[in-house]
C-alpha cells in the first residue's frame, strides 16, 4: 500500500493544460520532492492533492481512500498536512495559540463550544512541547504576525505537523530565506517529519538533493522522471529539460536576502 | 391594462436610468478599491440638496452643471484625505468608514437643511406633457430624465472604451503597479474616478430630487437598492449593474402597478380563507405591497445561488 | 498567562459594578440609563461575536435582537392571558431562543462565505425583514409595535417587577450570565477556530475545519444573545416596534462595537456604555447629538481602528515598561488644545443651528447674528489649531521612546 497515489491525474483551467496525466505513487516514509521550473504545475499539484482545485479527470487515492473530489478539511482529517508557498498562518493569534488550533482536530474536540481550552492541560502540554521543538518557546504569547520571516515558516511548519499528520507535503519551505536560516530550517524539518512521509517542492538543488530520496521532476504538467537522486541527476532527459537551469536556480534562491533578515535561531 | 402596462414600463425606465447612474459610479469605485461605497447614495443626496440651494438663487440649469462638481470635488477629497488612510487597516475598516460616512452625511444634511422636505421643483420650461397616450400625460422632465441618463452613458462609454484617459483608467483598475510603474500617477487616478463617480451620483440627484422628493432619508432609500444591483449585476461589472438597474427598476414599476395578491391567487386554486385566521397577512398579501422587499429578496436569492451576480467573475 | 485567581477578580468587580451603581447613582434617570445599557452592552458583545471574533461584517444584527424582541413581548401577552404561566425573568431566553432559531436558519445559507458577500446578505435580509414586519400586521404590529405588561404571572420571591429597579437587577443579572458565557465560549475549542478563520479561513481549512461550519457555529451563538437583549429590551420598555428590527438599530449596534474596540472582549462593553450615555445624556443638551455621534464615529473609524479599548491597550507597553508616567505631560500639552479646538468647532456648529437666538453654551452666551462671537470661536480654534499642530511631534518622540522596542511591532501589528 502506498502513503499517496495519483493515478492520471490531469488538470485544466479552460483551455490551459496545467496538469497532464500525472501518475505518482509515494511509499511511507518516503522523502519525496517535486522539482521542476517555474510555471510547470508544482504547486497546482499541491492544491489538487490537498483539495484545494479538483482535478478535472483521473483520481487521487490517500493511504487507499479516494480523496479527489472531497474538500480540504476532509482531507486534513484524514491525515494530510500541508505548508504553503506564501506564509499561511493565523496572524493575529498568538504563536502558541497557532500550534493549539493545528492540535485542535486531531485531539478530538471538534466544534466543542463546551470544553475550555485553559483547562486542557494535555492539549495544552502538547502544544508547549511543540513549540520547544520549532524552537519557538520563548516567542509563545506573541502574535504570530509579528514574528520574523524565517519564524513565521518556522511555526507553519509546527502548524501543519501540529495534526499528527501521516503526509506532510511542504510547499517551498525554504523560499526567501538566507544561507543561515535555510539550514536551520532543513535540520528543522529532518527533526519534526522523522518516521513520515514527506512531499515537498523546493527550488534550492543542494536541499532538494540533500533531503530526498526520490525526485520526481514536472516540467509542463508532466513528470518526465521519478527515481533515486542519483538517478535523476544522471537521466539525460531530465539535464536537458530541467538541469540546465540549476546554477541559476540554485544561487537564486539561497542567497536571496530576506529583508527582515533575523536569524531563525 | 396596456396603458399601464405602457406607463409601467416608462416610468420602470426612468427608475431603472436613474439606479444605473448610481450603479455605474459605485461599480467603476468597486473595481478600483475592491470596496463597496457605502456613502454613494449619500453623494446623490447631497447633489440634489447642491442643486437645490443653488436653483434657488440661479436657477435650476446652474444647479445640474455646479451641483454635481461639487459633489465629484467632495467625493475626491474624501477620497484623497480619509478613505486611503482607511485602506492600510483593510476591507472591512473601509467599509465601516463609508457607512460612518453615510451617518454622518445625512446628520449634515439635516443640520444645514433641516429635517423637513425641500420644494426643490423641475424646471418651468419642462412643465409640459410630453405626449398624452390613453388620456395619461407623461411629463417632459421625465421624458429629459431618460436623455440626460442615456447621454451620460454614451459618453462614458466612449471615454472609457475609446480615449486614452479611459484605457489608461481601465488598466489602473486590473494592473495598477504596471500603470504605476509606466509612469501614471495611479493614486491620482483613482481620486479622479472616485471624484467622476460621486459626481455622476451627484447628476443623479440633481434630476431625482424633484421628482422622487429632497429629503434627508432620500439616501437610505435609494442606497440600499443600488447596493442591491451592483451585487446582483455581478460586483465590478457594469454591463451587469446596467442589466440589473433595468430589472429592478421595471420589476418594481410593474408591481406597484399590478393588481394581483394571494386573494387572486387562491381564487384561482379554488380556495378561500377566513379573514380572522392568524395568518390572514399572508393570505392578503398583494403584489403593490411586496414591492418594496422585491429587490432584497432577488438579492438574497441571488447571492445564495450565485454569488458571482449575473455578469460578475470577482469572487472574494 | 493570567492566573485563575487574578480571573475570578476581574469577574467578581463586573458583578460588584454592576449590582453597586444603583447605590451610587439612584434617580430615575441613572436607573433609566443602566437599564438601557445592560441592553445594549449584551446586544454589542453579540455583534463582536460575528465581526471581532468571526471576522463576519453584518448589516442586519437588529434582525435577531428584534425578532425575539417581538416574541418576548408575544410570550409577555401569553402570560399576561394565561395561556402559559412561569415567571418572567426567563423571557430574555425566550427571545434568545427565537433568535436562535432565526439565526441557525438564516446562517445556514449565509455563512457559506465571509467578506462583502456575509455583508450583502446580512444587508438583504435586514431589509427584507424590516420591510416585512410592516406587512405582516397581526404579528408586528405595523408601525405601532405591540406591546405588554411585564407585571403578570407568578411573583419571583415576591418581587412583582413594577419599579424600573427591579427590572435592572434582572438585567444585572443576565447581563452578568450573558457577558460570562460569551467570554467563556472565546475559550472553547469553536470561539478559538472563529478566530482562525477569521485570521485565515483557508489555512483553517487544512487543519481540519470547514469554515463554514466553525461561522455558522459563531453566528448561531451570536443571534443567541442578541435575542436575549432583544428579550430584555421587551421587558424593560413593556413594547417594540419595527424599528427594533431595521437597518437603523443594526447600524447602531456596528457602531457601538467599533467605537469601543472590535479586537478585545472588553471593547464593545466600553461602546455599548459610551453611546448609551451620549444617548440619553448629551441628547439632552443638544439637538445635534446625531451628528456628533456621526462624527465621532468617523473620527474613529480614520484615527482609532481598534477603538477606545485599542486606544487603552495601546499604553500596555509604557505601562508595563512603567514609562507611562513619561507621557503624561506630552499627552496634556497635545490634549488641551485639541479639546479647545473641538470645543471651539462645536460652538460654531451650534451657533448656526441656533440661527437668530441667544443660546448658552457651557454658561456662555453665544448669539449667532453676533460677529465678535464668530471671529472670538475662530480665532480660539486656529490658536488651538496651532498649538495642537506644534506639540504633536513632541508627543510622537515622547511616544516613541516609552515603547522603544515593541515601536515596530506596534506598527506592523497596526496595519
Amino acid at each position: 500500500m502506498s502513503m499517496l497515489s495519483l493515478q492520471n491525474v490531469s488538470k485544466q483551467f479552460g483551455e490551459t493544460r496545467i496538469i497532464r496525466d500525472v501518475s505518482l505513487d509515494i511509499e511511507p516514509g518516503e522523502r519525496h520532492a517535486i522539482i521542476g521550473p517555474n510555471g510547470a504545475g508544482k504547486s497546482t499539484l499541491f492544491h489538487l492533492i490537498s483539495g484545494k482545485y479538483q482535478p478535472t479527470a483521473g483520481k487521487i487515492l490517500f493511504r487507499d481512500n479516494e480523496i479527489q473530489g472531497k474538500t480540504p478539511f476532509a482531507i486534513a482529517r484524514l491525515g494530510l498536512a500541508r505548508s504553503f508557498q506564501v506564509t499561511n498562518i493565523f496572524p493575529r493569534l498568538s504563536v502558541f495559540e497557532n500550534i493549539r488550533c493545528g492540535l485542535l482536530w486531531k485531539e478530538g474536540f471538534g466544534y466543542s463550544f463546551w470544553h475550555l481550552l485553559g483547562r486542557q492541560k494535555e492539549l495544552n502540554d502538547k502544544a508547549l512541547a511543540l513549540l520547544v521543538e520549532i524552537g519557538l518557546a520563548d516567542r509563545a504569547e506573541f502574535p504570530a504576525g509579528e514574528l520574523a520571516y524565517a519564524q513565521q515558516r518556522a511555526l507553519e511548519l509546527g502548524i501543519a505537523i501540529a495534526s499528527g499528520a501521516e503526509l506532510i507535503m511542504l510547499d517551498e519551505p525554504v523560499a526567501g530565506m538566507s544561507h543561515s536560516e535555510a539550514e536551520n530550517a532543513v535540520a528543522l524539518i529532518r527533526k519534526i517529519t522523522e518516521g513520515k512521509t514527506l512531499v515537498m517542492v523546493e527550488h534550492d538543488m543542494n536541499i532538494v538533493f540533500d533531503v530526498a530520496d526520490r525526485i520526481s521532476v514536472l516540467v509542463y504538467g508532466e513528470i518526465i522522471a521519478s527515481d533515486t537522486p542519483a538517478a535523476i541527476r544522471a537521466n539525460p532527459r531530465v539535464q536537458e529539460a530541467y538541469l540546465g537551469e540549476v546554477p541559476e536556480a540554485a544561487t537564486d534562491t539561497s542567497s536571496g536576502q530576506n529583508p527582515e533578515g533575523v536569524d531563525g535561531a | 391594462m396596456l396603458e399601464v402596462f405602457i406607463f409601467s414600463t416608462l416610468n420602470g425606465l426612468v427608475t431603472g436610468l436613474l439606479l444605473f447612474m448610481l450603479a455605474s459610479g459605485l461599480t467603476l469605485i468597486f473595481s478600483m478599491m475592491g470596496v463597496l461605497n457605502f456613502a454613494h447614495a449619500s453623494f446623490y443626496m447631497l447633489g440634489a440638496y447642491f442643486a437645490y440651494s443653488i436653483s434657488l438663487h440661479l436657477g435650476f440649469w446652474m444647479g445640474l452643471i455646479f451641483a454635481p462638481l461639487i459633489v465629484g470635488i467632495l467625493g475626491a477629497v474624501v477620497e484623497r484625505f480619509a478613505l486611503r488612510r482607511v485602506h492600510a487597516h483593510g476591507h472591512v475598516a473601509e467599509l465601516v468608514f463609508t457607512f460612518g460616512l453615510a451617518f454622518l452625511i445625512e446628520e449634515a444634511v439635516q443640520f444645514f437643511w433641516g429635517p423637513d422636505t425641500k420644494n426643490y421643483q423641475s424646471p418651468d420650461i419642462l412643465d409640459f406633457p410630453l405626449f398624452t397616450l390613453f388620456g395619461q400625460e407623461f411629463s417632459a422632465y421625465r421624458g429629459f430624465m431618460i436623455a440626460i441618463s442615456v447621454g451620460i452613458f454614451i459618453g462614458l462609454y466612449y471615454v472609457l472604451t475609446r480615449s486614452r484617459i479611459g484605457i489608461i483608467i481601465q488598466a489602473a483598475i486590473t494592473h495598477p503597479h504596471t500603470v504605476a510603474n509606466l509612469g501614471h500617477n495611479v493614486p491620482f487616478i483613482f481620486m479622479g474616478v472616485f471624484g467622476v463617480g460621486t459626481a455622476l451620483a451627484g447628476v443623479a440627484g440633481v434630476i431625482a430630487g424633484p421628482v422622487l422628493t429632497t429629503f434627508p432619508g432620500m439616501a437610505v432609500v435609494l442606497g440600499s437598492i443600488v447596493f442591491v444591483i451592483v451585487v446582483i449585476g455581478g460586483l465590478g461589472s457594469l454591463g451587469g449593474a446596467f442589466i440589473a438597474s433595468l430589472l429592478i427598476g421595471l420589476l418594481q414599476s410593474y408591481a406597484i402597478a399590478s393588481n394581483v395578491g394571494m386573494p387572486d391567487l387562491l381564487n384561482l386554486v379554488g380556495l378561500e380563507f377566513s379573514r380572522d385566521h392568524p395568518l390572514t397577512d399572508l393570505w392578503t398579501l398583494t403584489l403593490p405591497q411586496i414591492a418594496p422587499i422585491l429587490p432584497f429578496l432577488l438579492l438574497v436569492l441571488v447571492l445564495i445561488f450565485r454569488p458571482t451576480g449575473i455578469a460578475g467573475k470577482r469572487e472574494q | 498567562m493570567k492566573t485563575l485567581a487574578k480571573k475570578s477578580a476581574i469577574w467578581l468587580a463586573y458583578l460588584g459594578v454592576l449590582l453597586g451603581l444603583p447605590l451610587l447613582f439612584d434617580s430615575i434617570l441613572a436607573i433609566t440609563i443602566f437599564n438601557q445599557m445592560a441592553i445594549a452592552i449584551i446586544f454589542a458583545l453579540s455583534y463582536n461575536m460575528l465581526l471581532g471574533q468571526g471576522g463576519m461584517l453584518s448589516f442586519g444584527h437588529a434582525v435577531y435582537f428584534g425578532l425575539g424582541g417581538f416574541m418576548a413581548v408575544h410570550t409577555l401577552v401569553m402570560i399576561e392571558y394565561e395561556t402559559v404561566y412561569f415567571s418572567i425573568i426567563y423571557i430574555p431566553l425566550i427571545g434568545g431562543l427565537i433568535g436562535l432559531l432565526a439565526a441557525v436558519f438564516i446562517g445556514s445559507f449565509s455563512t457559506h462565505k465571509a467578506g462583502t458577500v456575509f455583508a450583502m446578505i446580512s444587508l438583504g435580509i435586514g431589509e427584507l425583514v424590516a420591510a416585512s414586519s410592516l406587512i405582516f400586521v397581526s404579528f408586528f404590529g405595523g408601525e405601532a409595535g405591540v406591546n405588554a405588561d411585564r407585571t403578570y404571572g407568578p411573583a419571583f420571591f415576591g418581587i412583582e417587577f413594577f419599579q424600573d429597579s427591579e427590572i435592572y437587577y434582572l438585567g444585572a443579572a443576565w447581563v452578568f450570565i450573558a457577558t460570562l458565557f460569551m467570554y467563556l465560549f472565546t475559550q472553547t475549542p469553536a470561539g478559538r477556530m472563529a478566530n482562525a478563520v477569521r485570521d485565515n479561513p483557508e489555512r483553517a481549512e487544512f487543519i481540519g475545519y470547514s469554515a463554514r461550519r466553525v461561522r455558522f457555529i459563531s453566528f448561531c451563538a451570536a443571534g443567541f444573545f442578541a435575542g436575549i437583549a432583544g428579550g430584555l429590551f421587551a421587558l424593560n420598555y413593556e413594547f417594540i416596534t419595527e424599528e427594533n428590527l431595521n437597518a437603523v438599530t443594526s447600524g447602531r449596534v456596528l457602531l457601538m462595537a467599533y467605537i469601543g474596540g472590535l479586537g478585545y472582549f472588553i471593547g464593545p462593553i466600553i461602546g455599548a456604555v459610551i453611546l448609551t450615555l451620549m444617548n440619553s445624556l448629551l441628547s439632552n443638551y443638544t439637538e445635534l447629538w446625531m451628528l456628533y455621534l456621526g462624527i465621532m464615529f468617523v473620527l474613529t473609524v480614520l484615527f482609532l481602528p481598534r477603538g477606545f479599548a485599542g486606544f487603552i491597550m495601546m499604553h500596555r507597553t509604557a505601562w508595563i515598561r512603567g514609562k507611562l508616567g513619561s507621557l503624561l505631560l506630552p499627552y496634556l500639552i497635545t490634549g488641551l488644545p485639541a479639546l479647545v479646538f473641538a470645543i471651539a468647532g462645536v460652538a460654531m456648529i451650534e451657533m448656526l443651528h441656533h440661527e437668530g437666538e441667544v443660546f448658552h453654551f457651557l454658561g456662555i452666551p453665544l448669539e449667532s447674528a453676533n460677529l465678535s462671537h464668530w471671529l472670538m470661536c475662530t480665532v480660539l480654534a486656529a490658536i488651538a489649531y496651532l498649538g495642537c499642530k506644534r506639540s504633536l511631534p513632541q508627543l510622537r518622540e515622547a511616544w516613541e521612546s516609552a515603547n522603544a522596542i515593541d515601536e515596530a511591532g506596534e506598527e506592523r501589528e497596526a496595519s
